[in-house]
């Protein structure tokens, strides 16, 4: 990313969180670079200290948001696993902020299971889910959120699975904080970004996300990521104009925004510091 | 008994004796070690052992958790170990299975961490309770890719114990995955152990580098890279996907591919004289030599003592550390016999490394009890060898 400088050349204000020598890899057009900048300006706001962070993610473009540029502390891992390790991570280093990124696929998915515990837990973690309604980074095949009818590289006829809606699966699954955004809401993405990681419990964000190669290829709009979030801006609905609208005029819109915060339901590793605080003093108690 | 022993013995004086589950003494010596964090999904026969873990960490430092499956607790455990501590998993063959992809994470980014495998019978859920050495072969080529990482046998309760204390030292040393691999028998199994002070025994901790610096390597080191753990400012880069020295991913280079998995697999095959444990008895005159491992040992070693009985020159071999492979020295340590028995509890696992190991004009046998889960009697091994030297 920085070359030697060339006297007045033009530095991007996030590059100083990116490594050395490092180029982003994205094909045109893709979302993962709003995200990815989104999440930086969380960080420059909340003070800039990269150090303060770890980043995990999995296997997916949306993987190599963090992975190797941050210039922070990366944990990339297998295909669908950067819940457990994040969630290992942040037991071992419970002050750390640790981020994860994931695909719709390896989120929903292959990490499924994975997901719905960590919301149940509700350990501490900040998910960014980039939900680009398909498997960008194999090409294009169905993912578990890919709206039925859809004709994919795995689909040919037309996907006759119904789609997940993440969001309402962390909720029920037990997350405490829920935002939906879609890569049209860059400046909302930082604001929810920045409450989730002050957010004491699980935090995810999903962020509907433009595949302008592999979903654009299927929906008739490749390579066209300007229509694709010109479409997010006119198909998404603030969830406080939502909850008034009959479930008619809701379909097929995008209902964006805080969906849920509950910030007073304890958080797993602070769960964990008490039992073992308790047991200590009950131990302690016993002795005198 | 000429002993390459884990630990020296006469440092085994002070401490306590306890007369202990083999799955206890192998929780007693992951705390021993300075094991913070233990992440499982309960199996028989393995379950005892986070049980003991994390009654034993309640009310002090460490952690165990309880993961929604062994895909997750091994991935915890490459977290936690990241985090800074030193981490483990114990489970039972279906368990492994379903970890492997991520043992081979845990070798790609050089991760130190400790799998306990108290093996049952396969193939599937097999016999949860039953003793067999059914995962031995799985456990060296089980993930995917040219990889290398090291495993042990214990034989014993107190070996349990022993040996979990090395394996975390070996993780640490080395930077990667080592396997203690056990059995139901050994696992659940009551003897005496003995608990060394603390003190008494090394405990190894990995070399932290103390800044960032993008000229140090941090992975691929034959020597073994300081690791740069999480939370200190020291920029991790870690992937399992390929990489340079300095954690970069290169995912085109066929050079840098090249370069990984020879690194990785040289930095153990350098040290293998040192990692290498094992235990000969008798050897030197011996015409046939037992080689065995784990529970199985205790079946050679009174297999050896009725041939000798009789008067047939018979010695053993026992594998304490099973990989890496120690090639050379198993054919040196045979070269002056006519036969080599290949005693497990299995159809013949290790039989395989044995045989291309020793040399060409020597029989190699395999030496599986009668009915597998159960040990052979000492008048089967007394069978094998009468066999062997026909
Ligand atoms: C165990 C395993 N299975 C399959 C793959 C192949 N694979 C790589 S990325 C991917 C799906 C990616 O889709 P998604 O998670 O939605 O992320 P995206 O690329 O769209 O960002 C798959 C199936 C793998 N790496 N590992």
């Amino acid at each position: 990313m920085k070359k030697e400088s060339k006297s007045n050349a033009f530095r991007h204000p996030l590059e100083k969180y990116f490594r050395d020598g490092i180029k982003y890899t994205t094909c045109p057009g893709c979302g993962n670079g709003i995200v990815a900048q989104s999440v930086l300006q969380g960080i420059e706001a909340m003070g800039g200290n990269i150090d303060e962070y770890a980043f995990v993610s999995g296997i997916g473009c949306s993987g190599w948001i963090p992975s190797p540029a941050f210039a922070g502390d990366l944990l990339h891992v297998t295909h669908g696993r950067s819940l457990p390790a994040a969630t290992g991570l942040k037991i071992a280093l419970p002050r750390q902020k640790v981020v994860v990124f994931q695909g719709d696929g390896d989120l929903g998915a292959i990490g499924g299971n994975h997901f719905i515990h960590a919301c149940r837990r509700n350990i501490d973690l900040t998910v960014i889910c980039v939900n680009n309604g398909i498997y960008g980074m194999t090409g294009g095949q169905a993912a578990p959120t890919t709206p039925g009818g859809l004709k994919t590289a795995t689909t040919p006829l037309g996907n006759v699975e119904r789609p997940f809606d993440v969001s309402a699966l962390a909720i029920t699954a037990g997350a405490t904080f829920v935002a939906r955004w879609t890569t049209w809401h860059a400046a909302q993405i930082t604001a929810s970004f920045r409450k989730a990681v002050s957010h004491p419990g699980f935090a995810f964000i999903e962020v509907i996300s433009q595949c302008p190669v592999q979903y654009g290829k299927v929906v008739g709009m490749r390579n066209d990521p300007v229509a694709m979030l010109a479409g997010y801006r006119e198909n998404s609905i603030p969830i406080a104009a939502a909850v008034k609208l009959p479930e008619s005029e809701k379909a097929g819109k995008i209902v964006v925004g805080e969906l849920l915060c509950r910030p007073e339901v304890p958080e797993f590793t602070r769960e964990l510091a008490r039992v073992k605080r308790e047991a200590r003093s009950g131990k302690e108690g016993a002795r005198k | 008994m000429n002993k390459k022993d884990v630990n020296d013995k006469k440092s085994k004086k002070s401490g306590k004796t306890d007369f202990l589950l083999g799955n206890v003494a192998c929780a007693e010596g992951a705390l021993y070690a300075g094991c913070g964090f233990f992440a499982a999904y309960p199996i028989t026969p393995a379950s005892d052992i986070g049980e003991h873990f994390v009654k034993r960490v309640m009310d002090r430092e460490g952690f165990f958790i309880q993961t929604e499956d062994e895909i997750a607790a091994i991935g915890a455990v490459i977290g936690a170990s990241w985090g800074g501590l030193k981490a483990m998993t114990a489970t039972s063959g279906p368990g492994i299975s379903l970890m492997l992809e991520n043992i081979g994470l845990a070798t790609a980014t050089e991760t130190p961490c400790v799998i306990v495998n108290v093996q049952r019978g396969g193939p599937s859920t097999g016999s949860p309770s039953l003793p067999l050495q059914a995962d031995m072969l799985q456990a060296r080529y089980g993930s995917q890719g040219d990889y290398e990482l090291i495993a042990c046998a214990p034989s014993s309760p107190q070996e349990m114990f022993d040996l979990t204390v090395w394996a975390f030292n070996a993780a640490e040393k080395y930077r990667t995955p080592v396997f203690v691999l056990s059995d139901a028998l050994v696992g659940h199994m009551y003897e005496q152990v003995h608990f060394p002070e603390p003190g008494e025994l090394p405990v190894i901790n990995r070399k932290i580098p103390e800044r960032y610096d993008k000229k140090v390597p941090m992975f691929l080191d034959e020597d073994v890279a300081p690791m740069s753990v999480f939370g200190r400012g020291l920029k991790s880069n870690v992937t399992g996907s390929t990489h340079f020295a300095d954690g970069t991913r290169s995912v085109a280079s066929i050079a840098a591919m090249d370069d990984e998995i020879r690194k990785l697999r040289g930095k153990l095959h350098r040290a293998i004289d040192e990692i290498t444990l094992d235990e000969t008895c008798r050897i030197e005159d011996a015409d046939v030599v037992l080689y065995s491992y784990g529970s199985m040992f205790r079946a050679a070693l009174a297999g050896m003592e009725l041939a000798r009985s009789e008067g047939l020159r018979v010695g053993c071999y026992r594998a304490t550390t099973v990989w890496p492979f120690p090639e050379k020295r198993v054919r040196d340590l045979t070269a002056h016999c006519k036969a080599v028995i290949v005693c497990e509890n299995n159809l013949g696992q290790m039989y395989y490394p044995v045989a291309a190991a020793v040399a060409e004009n020597i029989r190699v046998l395999k030496g599986t009890p009668e009915i597998l889960g159960g040990l052979p009697r000492p008048e089967d091994v007394v069978r094998w060898v009468k066999e062997a030297l026909k």
